[in-house]
């Protein structure tokens, strides 16, 4: 039996990049029919299926507004966007990854930096995270933000450290990058309008018990 | 170069206002017909006013006059009335009733769209104990709302007690109670568990812990409430039998309602409409806020945001073309 999100009036946020298969895997157990989705990389709205695709950091933009009743998205993006009005429902499990603090192998020049200079140059796609991370263990920290390729940061001087999300360390071990913290474990989290989790509140839990079972 | 003013704030121009005027005529009718009078205090107080224990009120915006003294922009209307029923009406026969179309002051998040100065319609019913008072601030609130043309509001009733002494009563230690209500209060149930989990509890009762705060729902949600929970679902189901039917088919119940504010003791209300995702409004029971203003008095109360009920107006009217 196929079902759809759109009949128990539900919209949900999906995100494209690399929580994207794993979350229509999880939709076709839930019996909701993803072909549309799978074969139309262009489309964005499909409304008789109730999902709507976007980037994983817009999904807390939507659901946060109400334009989604529910969302998909990683643990990472929902610290660097801590302070918005949302409810996070569960942990769905997959996508599992890590935000590191990593340098040049060797001598850490992060906290070579640290002791000489009294700061460190953090490259990063998450300033928020990496501010606070630094500002809560007492070290004072300057926060360049990048929007993609963190790894060329430390190799071209622009930065001592990166704080970047790392799942298998591929792309850090072939840029000579060692993890030198762990800052936490992100897994991709379902998250709900509160609104809408006051108004469909059958509907979600609903759908949260079969995503549980 | 153009002037701005400041982040957090805007002009309002002639077609908006005068649809901000004609709704709040209508929810003033409202407001007056249950016998509210409207009163207007200074958007300036002391900062003793707003800080004093009990209250837990702070605002953002200090400034000192030319005494030295330490005012603040009020960050909401309630703390200002139990400070002027306190001292204005210090033995007037109770209850008192009092109505506003104020403006508040709150801090902002940058970047968000997020307002420094609300303007708020409100009501405070003052004497008047639970349940028939907190009856009358929910029939009035859902007739104003009606009245403003709202078609698909409702209101969730929840119970700032609830929870806490849940907690308290399954012997959950001070400091991990704190930390549990402060992931509800963001509403990071995955957070919830993970704190529940690190306790020693027993199965059952880290069960019923997860599970009590997302009770929410019609009349339906008090039905098979036992143990812990009998109580409270009582206190619902009696505030449900003394809402007249126009006003009961707009209420939901909210086991898991947390507010931020830290002077409410009882019944907590929260307003949502379906074409806006953000609410409208809020309001409940506090009951030892006047006793700080020397008028020990129980009390209830709620503010309706006017700017977030116009947008959601707008948005029902959207939805219906």
């Amino acid at each position: 039996m196929s079902e759809s999100l759109a009949a128990s009036g539900l919209r949900l946020a999906v995100p494209r990049g690399a929580l994207f298969k794993d979350t229509l895997d999880l939709l076709d157990r839930l019996g909701i029919d993803t072909r549309p989705v799978r074969e139309n990389d262009r489309k964005l709205l499909f409304a008789e299926l109730g999902i709507i695709t976007m980037r994983p950091s817009d999904v807390p933009t939507y659901v946060e507004a109400g334009a989604a009743d529910l969302g998909i998205t990683g643990k990472d993006v929902l610290m660097e966007q801590s302070e918005r009005a949302l409810y996070e429902l569960a942990d769905l499990g997959y996508g599992r990854c890590e935000m590191v603090v990593a340098s040049e192998a060797g001598e850490d020049p992060g906290a070579d930096a640290l002791r000489r200079l009294g700061i460190v140059r953090i490259a990063t796609k998450y300033p928020r995270i990496a501010t606070q991370h630094f500002l809560s263990t007492g070290r004072q920290a300057e926060i360049v933000e990048v929007k993609g390729s963190v790894e060329l940061a430390p190799l071209t001087g622009l930065a001592d450290a990166i704080v970047d999300l790392t799942a298998t360390g591929t792309t850090l071990r072939e840029n000579n990058l060692v993890v030198r913290e762990n800052i936490a474990v992100c897994t991709a989290r379902l998250i709900a309008n509160p609104v809408a989790d006051k108004l469909k509140a059958q509907a979600i839990d609903a759908l949260v018990s079969r995503i549980a079972s | 170069m153009v002037d701005r003013t400041p982040s957090g704030t805007r002009d309002v121009l002639p077609d908006e206002m005068s649809e901000l005027r004609a709704l709040m005529e209508r929810v003033r009718a409202v407001f007056e017909r249950a016998g509210y009078g409207e009163v207007y205090t200074p958007a300036l107080e002391y900062e003793r006013t707003f800080a004093r224990e009990g209250t837990r009120v702070s605002s953002p915006y200090r400034l000192f006059d030319e005494h030295g003294n330490v005012l603040v922009l009020r960050s909401d209307m309630t703390v200002p009335i139990a400070r002027m029923v306190g001292s204005r009406y210090p033995a007037a026969p109770t209850p008192l009733r009092f109505c506003y179309f104020a403006h508040a002051y709150h801090g902002v998040r940058p970047q968000r769209g997020q307002s420094r100065e609300l303007l708020q319609a409100g009501v405070e019913l003052i004497g008047a104990p639970g349940p028939e008072g907190t009856v009358e601030a929910l029939t009035v609130l859902c007739d104003a709302l009606d009245a403003a043309g709202l078609e698909n509001f409702r209101v969730g009733v929840g119970d700032v007690m609830l929870y806490p002494s849940l907690l308290e009563s399954l012997g959950v230690n001070a400091e991990s109670r704190e930390l549990i209500l402060a992931e509800l209060t963001t509403g990071d149930f995955v957070g919830v568990e993970r704190e529940l989990a690190r306790l020693p509890l027993s199965d059952s009762d880290a069960e019923l812990l997860l599970r009590v705060p997302r009770i929410r729902g019609g009349v339906e949600v008090l039905e098979g409430l036992d143990g812990p929970l009998q109580q409270a679902g009582a206190g619902m189901r009696t505030l449900l039998g003394l809402l007249e039917p126009r006003t009961a088919q707009r209420v939901i119940f909210d086991f898991g309602l947390m507010h931020n504010l830290g002077y409410y003791t009882g019944a907590i209300f929260q307003v949502y409409d379906p074409a806006y995702g953000v609410p409208l409004g809020s309001g409940g029971r506090y009951d030892d806020l006047l006793g700080d203003f020397g008028r020990p008095l129980p009390a209830v109360g709620f503010a309706l945001d006017v700017e977030r009920v116009h947008i959601a107006l707008r948005a029902e009217e959207r939805n219906r073309v």
